[in-house]
């Protein structure tokens, strides 16, 4: 059986402890072996996405240190999955063990579609929901045909949430425009950023969704604290807390 | 100079102005998008122009003498400019040599680039821009706001009154129609009256020594084919090999740029009028110094078709002008900080990464890793504000260390929750301006994880 | 006319000294090809403005251009294909500003192409006033309808560029979206494209 570092970003396990349990919950219910490495902290991406890659660089030592004892890496967060697997590049080339962590550092959704094979999701979730497709997943890993590209379509998911009962997957105008989060980008264009959260809200809300889903927390936090501000009635759910009480297989 | 985000508050201030360009610009998203469906083998296209314009790229110095060679033969005299100034010198020689007055300009973004207008006014020239968004915004005295719709910020209503003050059109009509038709004739007038026309290139031919260029109205056509001398103006990287690969460029660029599947007219220049006379000024003006640096040399395949713009969730919602470069959105947030970093340098930060360019781009130019990459360079540079150097070294030093991480947290989840709510969201938190920061939670995932039944 | 050597030399040697390695030339992918490309190009064409006439034969052929309202209403016809003759003598005119006023061009078409509803016209075909295509107020382009080919690429291949020279594909009459994205057809060139197949 594979050994599986559970990778849970900063943030989420500082102001989402929920969505890490979740994460950790789903991964157990398949029979995984999977452990929680202490000493791991941050990917580096804040530093590296606002240009200053050295102070980016401890960190993405610290993590291969961490996690290249593990057969497969998981986190539940795209953007930090895309940090490892398309830029430690530049800090980690050639170093012993970068490559077996790169090419088996998997988002969640990804894990379960591509490397544990789920095929049945068994479960109950009877809300309308809005699917946030965030970019890095999106385009980065390539979870899911992004509108841009003339190929088939697919979405790694849609395919687990879709099969859900009482699920509504409701139809957004803008399938995957971007909601503004962006990092550092969410403060240093507050105002820009901020707009385009809440036409991605806006989106949500005329296509009546109940739960706005995602797979990358840092969105999902940006928007709920639009919707918290506003006084809005919708949810934000990490895709975990979701498929946390169904049975995978 | 303003950084993007303060240039871009006024813009985003006027929400419903705001969202009235999203939608106009998402429009045209929308069209290409339709466009691009109806062509199975959009993708392979797509790799196939980004490679034909590596492969250009590698041996730039021998085709731009391939086509030099080739266009002399057809009779097309060939100039070559390192800058701008020395673009424009060169253009206004020709225009005095033949005792040019009044010249036509169609849509060219690299005499943007090189100011050529107010130079060539300074020196006694007319100069008018046909293209009718340019035309729009010649008269306004602006810049245009995007490379192919140069007057896309404005709304019918403004440019019936700026026709009324400058053409006499009724006052108050504003239906697009009557407009454009206000325009036709009034341009026909300048057609008719010009001596020279000057246009941009869209493409350049090494193998035949030919220049086309590619327009929907026809003005390109009109002012090259009634006076009787043509300055055509190209960047270094307009040249293409052969026609064989012209054709993939023109398969992708207007169904990228508006989408339609190719400009109503795509005119090919391989000599003068009967008569005339056609000159081609090849502008390096930084391009070469571009070509020697890895990350950024693939900003040099763009073909202007702004897909860019139309799909940047930011520009959309921040306007042309917020960018305060020539070419703006993404393409020129890579372009104008390459040509200074100092006055350019938050351009690389006005983008959320969303990499929506990468993906819509025809000639696959990793436009969002470029902009990472930049942010890096002018890291590097030293171009960035110590604030924000210096809080992301103590980031790193926090996040490098676990027990100062996790200290780090407790501090922020036990104390947040007890400070008073002005002094969390005073002017300081530009996060809670307008959101609320996430509830604090008492314990993190490593203290729930310890109380887990394995 | 006297280059500047100095700045061509500068540009061509900063560009040899930070050439990229040598990238090679990719062949192109293979390209839609249309069931009936004759009918794709004239459903492209009215996707873009256009308009497609068949004429079965040359009586036909005049027949259809006389049922045309452009070619009713027009004063000053000017043609440059022979069996269809207009009412201008264009080896008459001095200068190209005497085109100003024509009503109506019509001219042959070399081949057409179906992905994009263009016409390939060369300078050749255009007589002795190049500016005729984009002057005149209404077009009227005449191909023959086996010349159909089914996207640029093919054109391409089949493309002899007139050197010294000119040629435009043309598709569709002169549009313009710049005013808040609303399409107005006739912007500064036709009024209208009606291509008639024969």
């Amino acid at each position: 059986m594979p050994k599986v570092g559970l990778f849970i970003p900063c943030y989420v396990d500082q102001l989402y402890p929920q969505v890490g349990l979740s994460t950790l919950r789903v991964l157990r219910g398949l029979g995984l072996d999977i452990e929680f490495p202490e000493e791991q902290t941050c990917c580096g991406q804040p530093m590296a996405n606002s240009g200053c890659g050295e102070d980016a660089r401890p960190l993405a030592e610290k993590f291969l240190r961490i996690f290249a004892r593990y057969d497969h890496v998981v986190a539940p967060s795209g953007s930090c999955v895309s940090m490892v697997r398309n830029h430690y590049e530049q800090w980690l080339a050639g170093k012993p063990g970068f490559e077996h962590l790169r090419d088996n550092t998997f988002e969640l959704c990804e894990y379960l579609v591509d490397v544990a094979k789920v095929t049945r999701v068994d479960g109950d979730f009877a809300r309308k929901v809005g699917l946030h497709m965030s970019c890095h997943g999106l385009r980065e890993l390539r979870m899911a045909s992004s509108s841009e590209r003339m190929v088939a379509p697919f979405n790694k998911v849609k395919v687990l949430l879709e099969q859900l009962r009482g699920i509504q997957l409701v139809d957004l105008k803008r399938p995957d425009e971007c909601c503004g989060f962006g990092g550092t980008f969410a403060v240093a264009e507050e105002a820009v950023s901020c707009l385009m959260g809440q036409d991605r809200i806006r989106d949500h809300e005329q296509a009546g969704a109940e739960v706005i889903a995602g797979f990358d927390m840092s969105c999902l936090m940006h928007l709920e604290g639009l919707l918290t501000r506003d006084k809005k009635p919708m949810q934000v759910l990490h895709v975990a807390q979701i498929l946390e009480h169904a049975r995978l297989s | 100079m303003k950084g993007h985000a303060e240039s871009a508050a006024p813009f985003v201030a006027n929400e419903p102005r705001a969202h009235w360009h999203d939608e106009s610009l998402w429009f045209v998203r929308v069209k290409r998008d339709r466009q691009a469906a109806t062509v199975p083998e959009w993708e392979d296209l797509r790799s196939t122009a980004s490679a034909i314009k590596a492969h250009t790229l590698s041996r730039l110095a021998d085709y731009l003498e391939e086509f030099e060679r080739n266009a002399t033969a057809n009779g097309i005299h060939v100039h070559w400019a390192r800058d701008g100034a020395e673009h424009n010198a060169i253009v206004l020689k020709i225009l005095n040599d033949h005792g040019v007055k009044r010249l036509v300009k169609s849509k060219s973004m690299l005499t943007e680039e090189c100011h050529l207008n107010p130079y060539l006014e300074a020196h006694g020239i007319e100069v008018t821009d046909t293209d009718l968004g340019e035309r729009i915004v010649q008269m306004r005295k602006e810049p245009p706001s995007h490379i192919v719709l140069p007057a896309i910020h404005l709304k019918k209503e403004d440019i019936g009154e700026l026709f009324h003050i400058q053409l006499g059109t009724e006052k108050g009509a504003s239906d697009p129609k009557y407009l454009t038709e206000a325009a036709r004739g009034h341009l026909r007038e300048r057609f008719l009256g010009a001596q020279a026309g000057l246009t941009g290139v869209n493409f350049a031919i090494a193998s035949t020594g030919g220049v086309v260029v590619c327009t929907n109205e026809g003005n390109a056509d009109m002012g090259t084919s009634l006076p009787p001398i043509h300055i055509a103006s190209m960047g270094v990287e307009k040249i293409v090999p052969r026609p064989r690969d012209l054709a993939i460029f023109l398969r992708l660029l207007a169904r990228s740029a508006t989408g339609q599947p190719v400009t109503t007219y795509t005119s090919h220049f391989h000599g003068p009028l009967p008569g005339g006379e056609m000159h081609v000024v090849i502008v390096d003006n930084g391009r070469a110094r571009i070509l020697g640096e890895e990350a950024f040399r693939r900003s040099l395949s763009c073909i202007r078709c702004g897909a860019c713009m139309n799909t940047c969730p930011v520009y959309r919602r921040s306007g042309g002008y917020s960018y305060g470069y020539t070419v703006p959105g993404p393409i020129g947030s890579i372009l104008g900080p390459q040509r200074d970093p100092a006055a350019y340098g938050s351009l690389p930060f006005a983008s959320s990464l969303c990499g929506s360019c990468t993906d819509v781009c025809p000639v696959k130019i990793d436009l969002h890793h470029e902009l990472l990459a930049f942010r890096q360079e002018l890291a590097k540079k030293g171009y960035l504000p110590w604030q924000k150097r210096f809080s992301m070294w103590v980031m790193g030093q926090v996040l490098a260390r676990k027990w100062a991480f996790l200290l780090g947290g407790r501090l922020m989840r036990t104390l947040m929750p007890l400070l008073p709510r002005a002094l969390v969201y005073g002017p300081w938190n530009p996060w809670g301006k307008q959101r609320e920061l996430p509830p604090m939670p008492r314990e993190s995932f490593r203290d729930l994880l310890k109380k887990e039944p394995r | 006319m006297a280059t500047p050597t100095t700045s061509r030399d500068t540009i061509l040697k900063a560009m040899r000294a930070n050439a990229p390695q040598l990238r090679p030339l990719p062949d192109p992918p293979q390209a839609i090809v249309y069931p009936n490309p004759l009918e794709h190009f004239a459903a492209t064409l009215a996707g873009v403005g256009g308009r497609f006439l068949k004429a079965t034969d040359e009586a036909d052929l005049q027949l259809q251009l006389g049922s045309l309202e452009v070619f009713q209403r027009a004063t000053r016809i000017a043609s440059t294909v022979p069996s269809l003759p207009g009412n201008v003598d264009l080896e008459a005119l001095k200068n190209p500003h005497e085109l100003e006023g024509i009503d109506l061009a019509i001219l042959p078409g070399d081949f057409a192409v179906a992905e994009n509803g263009a016409v390939w016209v060369p300078g050749t075909n255009l007589g002795p006033q190049r500016a005729i295509f984009v002057i005149a107020q209404h077009l009227v382009l005449v191909i023959q309808a086996s010349t159909v080919v089914h996207n640029m690429q093919q054109a391409y291949e089949n493309l002899n560029l007139q050197r010294p020279g000119f040629g435009v594909f043309i598709s569709g009459p002169s549009k313009t979206a710049d005013i808040e994205q609303s399409l107005v057809i006739g912007a500064h060139g036709a009024r209208s494209c009606t291509v008639i197949a024969l």
